[in-house]
């Protein structure tokens, strides 16, 4: 029974690149964005279980060592010590068997695209020295300008390339066990946990509501009857998710749920595991007191 | 709208973490007392739910798509604490394992999206819907409305926290360590995007989502809605299936007043900020009211050369919402308010129609 024991089903056999050649509806659109992050959260689960020096530490190591990157590379106040950071994370990436072209689409490639534009203007717009004239345009890049641009594209990439990273090594039931040493609650973590499972059933039926959909439509629908389909389509959604969310409960509650979570703690820390914290945490507050 | 890491500094990131702490307690509490031992599939289904709802591409009118974040629609639901949790859930689970939105700036996005949208969607639909019956018209242009607001909302806070950072994070240089752009400019670029594609996005879902469910499940329209009418107190052509002309009518009766309390902008004294006419810079008068607006700066002596240039190129056929040939600045108010959504109107339908016979040749192409 899905709704008592929900596991993750198996994404649907949909290759995002055969979506793209058909024409761009947004069916199709929400079809392709559907099948890309299955796909997506498959490969992670995947990689997570090589055999790569993230993958061997306690999941409670990471969590506390990336974080403390993360949070390093947000109060630094030198470029440089950010791409020493996102050095660090490349060594990391390479010891871990994450492959760089992952990366490169997955994190940096997006993140540019969507950080350039942004920081663009801040070149000319930044008051400051003039340290470069576009030519033709005549429009005047300032020195302060250049600096914010960096400081902000470097540590966008930097911390999304940390927290790609722990998500590509560790298991997601892992990495929700883990959270509890950050003091989030045990009900939280049971909430985290559920709602990652439902996601996917959820996705999974989302996208079988619009492949349902267009397998039997001939023609083109107008505005708004597709405004239409698409409002009706969440609304079945949603009296979806509130009668699952009653089954689920009945299914708990027969197995005898009484509102208490408790999590089991079958993580053991190493001698590698402290050896690995200490050595993120001498990191990280290298840099913070290299970048101050 | 979900801020990455890198854009805010660690400080704001932990004020508004402490901000949106004590909204999380509460809602859990006051959750937890409502729905007991269901408090925990309750959230994660609906959790999952907005989750994959803030994936949809939903069709605008022009041809185009855009994503909606659910706020609306899951306060409408849900109520406002249980759409705090669930988005901050969704939230969550999106910045821990799938990259959108920062781990640093959960607290952020949390507090701009789950809590204060929230919070906004709710008191505007309740103030909006009033006792409305639970299958009025009425309660499809709340939710809409609430929807609208409650991104925008979002949006402005976002924009806010981006605003403050040059203030406040520089380094030894002077230059900006985060997000670059003051409030002057973070305000109108996030805003002009979420007035306009992002709000239509939130409005049509939110909305849309109402009028279905009024048509198939109206009793999940409950929880929000505790002093409703009943149905069978109105008539039956009040809880007939809102489509076409009776869906938008409240929206056009809307405009027509606004169209009519245009002349209110003669009330306003002097020029508006950043406004200025070449003349302008040339009337001792305003060259004053410039100055005790911009912070005692003194504009400068000459015209600009470029605004000068620029502001040749192209003369307004209904300059200063006033024709030539109307005495009454009043009426010419309410003609160039009528002039000017009627051509928007137009374009909308012109884009609408090009964008319709465009899908239309495409598939006879594929179909031949």
């Amino acid at each position: 029974m899905t709704s008592s024991n929900p596991t993750a089903p198996r994404p649907p056999s949909v290759d995002p690149r055969c979506i793209r050649k058909r024409s761009r509806g947004f069916i199709e659109r929400t079809l392709t964005g559907l099948a890309r992050r299955l796909d997506r959260s498959l490969y992670a689960e995947e990689l997570a279980r090589a055999d790569g020096l993230l993958q061997r530490l306690d999941p409670r190591t990471k969590i506390i060592g990336l974080l403390a990157l993360s949070i390093a590379t947000a109060l630094t106040h030198q470029v440089l010590v950010i791409l020493a950071i996102f050095t660090t994370a490349l060594v990391l990436a390479l010891l871990s068997r994450v492959p760089m072209r992952t990366l490169a689409f997955q994190v940096w490639l997006g993140i540019f695209l969507f950080t350039g534009p942004i920081v663009l203007p801040a070149l000319f717009l930044t008051p400051g020295p003039v340290i470069y004239r576009l030519p033709w345009l005549g429009w005047l890049v300032t020195a302060p300008g250049a600096r914010s641009a960096m400081y902000l594209l470097t540590r966008v990439e930097t911390a999304a390339t940390l927290s790609l990273l722990l998500v590509l090594c560790t298991p997601w039931s892992h990495v929700l066990k883990a959270l509890s040493v950050l003091g989030v609650p045990a009900v939280f973590l049971m909430i985290l946990g559920m709602t990652y499972r439902y996601i996917f059933l959820f996705l999974q039926t989302a996208h079988d509501m619009f492949e349902a959909r267009r397998s039997r439509m001939i023609g083109v629908l107008d505005g708004p009857e597709r405004r239409r389909l698409a409002a009706a389509t969440v609304g079945v959604l949603l009296s979806k998710s509130l009668y699952l969310s009653n089954e689920v409960y009945l299914a708990m509650q027969s197995r005898g749920f009484r509102g208490a979570v408790y999590t089991l703690d079958d993580f053991r820390m190493r001698s590698r595991d402290g050896a690995a914290l200490a050595g993120f945490l001498f990191l990280a507050a290298l840099a913070v007191w290299w970048g101050r | 709208m979900h801020i990455p890491d890198g854009y805010l500094s660690p400080s704001t990131c932990a004020v508004l973490y402490v901000s949106a702490a004590p909204f999380w307690y509460v809602a859990l509490r006051r959750v937890q007392r409502v729905m007991s031992t269901r408090l925990v599939p309750l959230l994660s289904v609906f959790a999952a739910f907005s989750f994959v709802i803030m994936m949809f591409n939903l069709p605008l009118p022009g041809g185009t798509t855009g994503h909606a974040v659910g706020v609306g629609i899951a306060t409408v639901v849900l109520g406002p604490w249980a759409s705090m949790l669930a988005l901050s859930v969704a939230l969550l689970i999106q910045a821990l394992f799938f990259g959108d939105g920062g781990i640093t700036a959960f607290g952020a996005n949390a507090f701009n999206i789950a809590i204060a949208g929230s919070l906004m969607a709710y008191g505007l639909y309740r103030v909006l819907a009033g006792r409305a019956p639970l299958t009025s018209p009425r309660r499809v242009i709340a939710a809409a409305l609430a929807g609208y607001g409650a991104i925008n909302v979002a949006a402005l806070l976002t924009a806010m926290e981006f605003g403050i950072q040059p203030l406040l994070f520089k380094d030894a240089t002077g230059a900006p360590l985060y997000a670059p752009y003051p409030l002057r400019i973070a305000i109108p670029a996030m805003m002009i995007g979420h007035l306009t594609f992002a709000g239509l996005a939130e409005l049509l879902l939110a909305g849309g989502v109402v009028a279905y469910l009024q048509r198939t499940e109206p009793s999940l329209l409950k929880r929000t809605a505790p002093d409703a009418q009943s149905s069978s107190d109105r008539g039956p052509e009040e809880t007939a299936p809102n489509t076409g002309w009776r869906t938008t009518r409240p929206l056009w009766v809307g405009l027509a007043v606004l169209m009519i309390l245009t002349p209110l902008g003669l009330l306003a004294a002097g020029r508006a900020w950043g406004e200025w006419s070449v003349s302008d810079f040339a009337d001792p008068a305003i060259r004053q009211q410039i100055a005790a607006t911009s912070l005692n700066q003194a504009p400068p002596s000459q015209v600009p050369k470029g605004l000068e240039r620029l502001s040749s190129i192209w003369t307004a056929p209904i300059s200063g919402y006033a024709p030539p040939f109307m005495r009454s600045a009043a009426f010419g108010y309410i003609l160039s308010a009528m002039v000017g959504t009627g051509l928007i109107i137009l374009l909308f339908l012109l884009f609408h129609r090009t964008a319709r016979r465009g899908r239309t040749d495409t598939l006879e192409n594929e179909t031949r």
